[in-house]
């Protein structure tokens, strides 16, 4: 399947319904190439954690469409059939704390994920490996969560996200609890690995020490999208 | 795909075994009340057989002489002995008692045996230490458990018996050790009054002017007589002939002899039935109430593990990973800590059992049906927090 990203038209979503109803997404768009990072800011209640729910399948929007890969998956009603395996298989994960399951080593956390989409336990460790080689993180492969660093958690993360070679990887402030160097160094990571794999990165931050890396940022306001250049270049392999 | 219920076990082994152990130790009291159980069940059918009776004649309309009180003549039995398929019949005593042994006392079931032997209905059937009774008077034949040896003294009533024999299982349907003594010595202590109340017996009658009258002589001394002679035993245990069935004695006796008849499987009927089973109520209601404990020990246990990873299931179900993964993970933890503790518990009661002071019996056909329930019970107590789990969120990994 040709790789062309992520696209969202007029993406709306309601919550409740008459007097009480509370329209948290008027009119989202975007649009996220291959091997891109592009970042989704806003203050609080604008409408952020919405969108990426909804970009995420965790929560049905109530309008709009969204394209993953040339494949229409939202067009006023999901277009797949099995929203588990399309977060599974087509979309990552990055959150705000990593979130590693605490009974399973690096290795093991990364590959849960391909072992869940039917892959070979031997298979899936093997591609573990190679991405937490890429994310230098292999030394610690067989460490468990509570015996690694917050950086080297982020990183398992980052690598957990990005296993299923999904097309999308959404970040909820993946920068959040860390300092500026370990901010600079996974946004380094992510444009890294969205260049590598190809893969469309959204970054939602409030985070003011990363705001300038990115090359185009979304801004939000009461659940609309307004697109605009960024200062940075992003990161050059 | 990895087991999540074994690697998170793995990963909080310590929380797993302290819990499994307090819920064994609960299991274990499970299994030994259910021995207990079995137990008394055992002792009743102990008594039957260590009797050597096939037929129990007891007085009419009574169910004795273990579950009700019951008097027949201690002639009756050469009657019996001449009716038709009838081997052996033998007066037999049965008299549950404090039995002093030095200072100290023990709850006994005093068996008055007839003369004759080893192999006689009522006598015990063999022996672990010493010899039988030989003599007619002051020699007992006792069960281990009392906790006497050979030439100990007992202090029945106002006599002292030498402890020639000691036997083993010998018990009452409550597990108390049975003392075999001549049946002469136990019909005194059973129906003998002391001294005093003799005196006094005989100066009531002499005073009563029914008994004392003028112009019959001998009258008073005859109804004296009769008052403290002990002719009475409480039943009379019979053994069949070959090829007679026991229905074919009981029916005649019972139609021309005028007595209440039981045969064994009668006799454990109300044994059985009547005798314990109000004590096998009760222990299945400690049952009820320690499965319905377990039960939700488990279920707190299995919710509070839950909870304490609904984050984790919250990006488990997130990143892909099904219902039926997730509820498996959390049964097949209840289920470790069910097989944890049946392990613990079995063991335990096992080891305690022996330290009761009345027979445990432990029954492999418990042990798999105890094993059976806790399977059962971990899986309705795993639902509440399956159910839970189910329920999370998706969007709460998502800030």
């Amino acid at each position: 399947m040709a790789k062309s990203g992520i696209r969202i038209e007029r993406l709306a979503k309601r919550f409740g319904s008459g007097d009480t109803a509370v329209l948290a997404l008027k009119d989202a768009n975007m649009q996220v190439a291959p091997g891109e990072v592009v970042g989704l800011i806003g203050p609080s209640g604008s409408g952020k954690s919405t969108l990426l729910k909804c970009l995420g399948a965790v929560i049905d929007p109530t309008a709009g469409r969204m394209i993953l890969d040339d494949t229409v998956i939202y067009d006023d009603g999901w277009k797949v059939r099995d929203l588990r395996a399309l977060r599974r298989d087509r979309i990552g994960f990055v959150f705000q704390a990593p979130y590693l399951i605490p009974f399973l080593d690096a290795t093991d956390n990364v590959a849960l994920l391909p072992m869940l989409a039917g892959v070979a336990n031997d298979a899936a460790r093997e591609r573990a490996r190679e991405l937490l080689t890429a994310l230098d993180v292999a030394h610690r492969a067989q460490a468990m969560p509570a015996q690694l660093s917050g950086g080297e958690q982020q990183r398992v993360a980052i690598a957990r996200g990005l296993v299923n070679r999904p097309p999308v990887i959404l970040a909820d402030e993946p920068t959040a609890p860390l300092d500026s160097a370990r901010a600079m160094a996974v946004i380094r990571i992510l444009n890294d690995m969205a260049r590598r794999f190809e893969t469309a990165i959204i970054v939602v931050t409030h985070d003011e020490k990363i705001i300038p890396t990115f090359r185009r940022i979304y801004h939000i306001r009461d659940g609309v999208t307004q697109e605009e250049a960024g200062e940075g270049r992003g990161f050059e392999s | 795909m990895i087991s999540l219920a074994g690697r998170d076990i793995l990963h909080a082994w310590g929380k797993f075994v302290f819990t499994g152990v307090g819920l064994g130790l609960l299991i274990g009291v499970t299994l030994t009340m259910a021995g207990v159980y079995r137990g008394m069940v055992d002792d009743g059918k102990a008594l039957l057989d260590n009797s050597g009776a096939d037929l129990w004649v007891v007085q009419q309309g009574t169910l004795g002489p273990y579950a009700e009180s019951s008097s027949v003549f201690d002639d009756l039995w050469r009657d019996i002995r001449t009716m038709p398929g009838v081997a052996q019949a033998a007066n037999v005593t049965y008299l549950t008692m404090q039995v002093g042994t030095g200072d100290a006392d023990v709850r006994a079931m005093v068996v008055g045996i007839a003369a004759g032997g080893s192999g006689e209905p009522g006598w015990p059937p063999y022996l672990v230490a010493g010899r039988h009774i030989t003599r007619g008077h002051y020699e007992a034949v006792v069960d281990i458990s009392a906790g006497v040896r050979l030439g100990d003294v007992l202090r029945i009533r106002r006599n002292h018996y030498t402890v020639v024999g000691l036997t083993r299982r010998m018990v009452s349907s409550s597990g108390d050790p049975m003392v075999f003594i001549p049946l002469k010595d136990a019909q005194e202590a059973q129906f003998l009054k002391d001294n005093d109340a003799i005196l006094m017996q005989r100066r009531r009658t002499e005073g009563n002017p029914e008994f004392n009258r003028p112009g019959v002589p001998g009258l008073v001394d005859a109804v004296i007589a009769s008052q403290t002679s002990n002719s009475y035993v409480n039943a009379i245990l019979v053994r069949l002939q070959p090829g007679f069935a026991a229905q074919d004695v009981a029916v005649p006796l019972r139609r021309w002899k005028r007595l209440t008849v039981y045969d064994r499987a009668e006799m454990e009927g109300i044994l059985l039935g009547k005798l314990i089973a109000t004590s096998a109520r009760q222990i299945a209601m400690f049952l009820v109430i320690l499965a319905v404990v377990s039960a939700a020990i488990v279920a707190f246990i299995i919710y509070t593990l839950t909870m304490d990873k609904i984050r984790e299931i919250a990006v488990l179900k997130l990143i892909g990973t099904r219902n039926r993964t997730i509820a498996a993970m959390i049964l097949q933890q209840a289920l470790v800590l069910g097989v944890l503790g049946f392990v613990v518990g079995k063991i335990a009661a096992t080891f305690a059992a022996p330290l009761f002071p009345k027979y445990v019996l432990l029954v492999p056909i418990d042990s798999v049906l105890s094993f059976a329930a806790v399977l059962a019970i971990c899986v309705v107590s795993s639902l509440v927090a399956i159910r839970v789990a189910l329920k999370v969120d998706p969007a709460q990994a998502i800030s």
